[in-house]
């Protein structure tokens, strides 16, 4: 298949339809709005269904009845949006359905900015919601990226039953890359039948499914629990996936970077090593699980003598970093947010700082 | 080899559609390509500009603080991005709307009257494109034949613009040697 | 000889947890009923609210989907819209409907959206114990209104059906009792109804129940009765609010 220019937001609508996800309920938010544009256009051509819901809130629990049922379906937005649909995915996570959501971040706190941001990394990997609650998170650093990890979503939410979360900051939503939607990634819905609520004529049998979070006896809920508790462990066994960048060699210094940051990291990198200082980088793609082992192998390396965290936020993946680095090497952090990127140039400087 | 140019002016422009259509040439020619654009409340009047970066590589940041290359449709935005141009780069100077000159002596910047010259051409609204072509012939940041066609694809929806767009394609190239 | 009573197919053998005099159990079976005389059992979802009735799903016999607090509308229209073929419902009681959900329910009816919603009326929090309700009666006493309703300070009650009635968009919107046998035909028809034009996709169907709750109210069943005859049902008469012809 031959590449099409496309805009990350339309790109996302796009994949995700590829991937037979055709139900999309959405709110409008900058910076992603164009998602909700081009599929109020796109789902019609496919027999999709697209609603606009009054309120984030609301259509958090739109994507959970669809998902309740057994449909594929997928919201688009951004921080401030996702702040509402906390509640609706702490209750999908509680009733073990599988869902889509993608987050192309902006600045906050509160209304923040609406320039490119990654200060949603604690919300989606910590915080998402009440409860125990873990979203497995891929975050894409271009905007091919993006489309291959919403199309890997779908499958990845239903083997989990869970929801998965593409989070990408709004250069990824906005910026326009040349793509294209490998049919590999191509995947058919699992049966739900065993749980879903899709009518019980549809399935054929006599037994009603329930789809809830509520467990009042308390042994019943912490069984339920660790069920879910289960899933993480596995998640973290199976899905961990990251990128290296200049760590065959020796080096002095290991960047991590995650997103957009991550590739004005790879300048950074480029022009220290032709200035003969080698700087390593791992690059999470996914956040929940986070690369843990990779992290730790690589700042351990004989001659890595510091760990760099360079995040479009004020500090929140040097909390992961640092668990991964456990004390081994200094571990600092450098970013800016709120549509202020750090530049190649600071990011040599912060290196240079430390590593002479 | 990396080469990134900046396009900029007032929102209403086309200054998006422009670099869309660089971007789009670019990628056809084979190389790696990011299209950025401003975004928000830029979006009206001001300076809304988009930034085209390509590569024979994949592009490490798409964030450019200096572009080889700057394309001003309006006084401001020539004002402000004029001094971020690297040495050695072109500045394409909208000379229809803008009576200052950077008066940088190590850029090669050059004025098109393209109002007047999409006027000529037939409608006033190609002026954008006219831009493109004097700055692509000037720059050689792609193939011209390759810009050629990213027009066509562009207007293939709206296939009676096609060759009115692809004479002010022709005409900007005509004027980057004039001019 | 023929049988002269039978459960509805579409409710449980479970015994509910409702109250001596709770009027839920009645909603229940007329549902239940309805959804039985339709034949539709095998292709409906219903969905549970938060509240009294948060653990509705376990007396009927079809597939159940439990909502957050307020939500049931949207979660019926993400069904709906995805699976236009099967019958939903949400039920709800006056706390989740008229309070913390009622941007969804106003948004939902106003879409038209082709699912029913059955809605208990109490004018009290049930399940949370008591607390005043935006249906509470002016000067009615609660947990959270112990001195009676300050209509000057918290306004009127809102009528959802006339509320809901306003709207442009054509729907079936009805009130309805089954506080006494006498009421109790006229609101399994109104519920039948709803059910009916979902199934013709016509429209939104919306079906308030009044309701007594004698262990909040402080009354007795019998007392609860007298109490909604005389208190609530002024305020809220019975009829078709709106029908889509």
């Amino acid at each position: 298949m031959s590449k099409v220019l496309m805009k990350g937001n339309e790109a996302i609508g796009e994949a995700a339809i590829r991937a037979g996800a055709l139900n999309y309920f959405a709110y409008p938010i900058t910076p992603q709005s164009e998602v909700a544009e081009y599929l109020s256009r796109r789902m019609p051509e496919v027999g999709g269904h697209f609603l606009q819901g009054e309120s984030e809130v609301a259509v958090s629990y739109m994507i959970f009845g669809a998902a309740g049922c057994g449909e594929r379906v997928f919201t688009t937005s951004s921080s401030p949006g996702i702040s509402l649909m906390s509640e609706g995915i702490s209750y999908i996570i509680g009733a073990e359905c599988p869902a889509v959501f993608v987050n192309i971040m902006r600045g906050g706190p509160g209304l923040g900015g609406i320039l490119p941001s990654q200060a949603d990394y604690l919300q989606a990997t910590r915080g998402v919601g009440h409860g125990d609650c873990r979203l497995l998170v891929l975050a894409p650093a271009s905007v091919q990226e993006a489309v291959e990890m919403v199309m890997t979503a779908f499958p990845l939410a239903e083997k989990y039953r869970n929801p998965v979360m593409v989070l990408g900051d709004g250069l990824i939503g906005q910026m326009m890359e040349p793509v294209e939607f490998p049919d590999n990634l191509k995947s058919a819905p699992s049966n739900k039948d065993d749980w879903a609520t899709n009518g019980m004529d549809t399935r054929g049998r006599k037994t009603r499914n329930l789809v809830k979070s509520l467990f009042l006896d308390p042994v019943e809920l912490n069984e339920h629990n660790l069920k879910i508790k289960r899933k993480y462990e596995q998640m973290e066994r199976e899905e961990v996936r990251f990128e290296g960048y200049n760590q065959d060699g020796a080096y002095r210094a290991l960047i991590v970077s995650f997103g957009t940051m991550s590739r004005v990291c790879r300048t950074a990198i480029d022009i220290m090593k032709a200035d003969g200082l080698e700087v390593a980088m791992i690059r999470p793609q996914t956040l929940f699980p986070y690369p843990l082992q990779a992290v730790r192998d690589a700042a351990w390396k004989k001659g890595c003598q510091a760990v760099f965290s360079i995040e479009m936020n004020m500090g929140q993946m040097v909390e992961d970093v640092r668990l991964a680095v456990q004390g081994r090497c200094p571990v600092h952090w450098y970013g800016k947010c709120g549509g202020e990127v750090p530049t190649p140039e600071e990011v040599v400087e912060t290196v240079r700082a430390v590593v002479q | 080899m990396q080469n990134e140019v900046k396009i900029t002016g007032f929102g209403g422009q086309g200054v998006m559609l422009m670099g869309k259509i660089v971007a789009h040439a670019a990628m056809e020619q084979g190389f790696e390509v990011v299209w950025i654009p401003s975004y928000g409340p830029e979006m009206r009047g001001g300076t809304a500009y988009c930034t085209v970066v390509i590569s024979d590589r994949p592009i490490g940041s798409p964030i450019i603080q200096n572009p080889r290359h700057l394309v001003a449709m309006n006084r401001p935005s020539l004002e402000k991005f004029a001094p971020t141009v690297k040495p050695g780069g072109v500045i394409f100077v909208n000379g229809s709307l803008i009576s200052v000159r950077c008066d940088r002596d190590d850029v090669d910047e050059f004025v098109v009257p393209i109002i007047e010259i999409a006027k000529e051409v037939g409608n006033v609204r190609t002026a954008n494109i006219v831009a493109i072509g004097a700055f692509v012939a000037r720059s050689g940041f792609v193939d011209f034949e390759r810009l050629r066609e990213s027009v066509k694809t562009e207007f293939a929806a709206k296939a009676k613009l096609i060759p009115i767009n692809l004479k002010a394609l022709e005409a900007g190239r005509q004027a980057a040697e004039k001019y | 000889m023929g049988k002269t009573f039978q459960k509805p197919e579409a409710l449980s053998d479970q015994p509910t947890h409702y109250c001596p005099g709770c009027t839920h159990g009645v909603a229940h079976r007329l549902v239940a009923e309805v959804i039985d005389e339709l034949g539709i059992r095998g292709r409906t979802v219903g969905i549970a609210p938060v509240g009294c009735a948060v653990l509705a799903y376990n007396y009927f016999t079809f597939d159940f989907q439990e909502a957050a607090h307020g939500r049931a509308p949207a979660m019926a229209t993400g069904i709906k819209r995805s699976r236009p073929d099967l019958v939903v419902f949400t039920y709800q009681g006056d706390g989740d409907l008229a309070s913390i959900g009622m941007g969804e329910i106003v948004h939902a009816a106003n879409r038209g959206e082709k699912f029913t919603t059955v809605f208990i009326n109490n004018a009290v929090y049930g399940m949370t114990g008591g607390q005043m309700a935006p249906t509470t009666l002016p000067d009615q006493r609660t947990t959270t209104s112990p001195f009676g309703r300050n209509v000057d300070e918290v306004g009127m009650p809102i009528r959802v059906s006339e509320l809901l009635a306003s709207l442009q968009t054509p729907a079936y919107i009805s009130r309805q009792t089954v506080i006494l046998p006498k009421y109790i035909v006229k609101a399994k028809k109104a519920i039948k109804k709803a059910f009916t034009y979902q199934l013709e996709n016509r429209c939104y169907g919306f079906v308030e129940l009044v309701s007594t709750c004698p262990t909040n109210w402080g009354l007795t069943p019998v007392d609860a009765v007298k109490w909604a005859q005389e208190h609530m049902l002024p305020y809220y008469p019975l009829g078709d609010l709106k029908s889509p012809e």
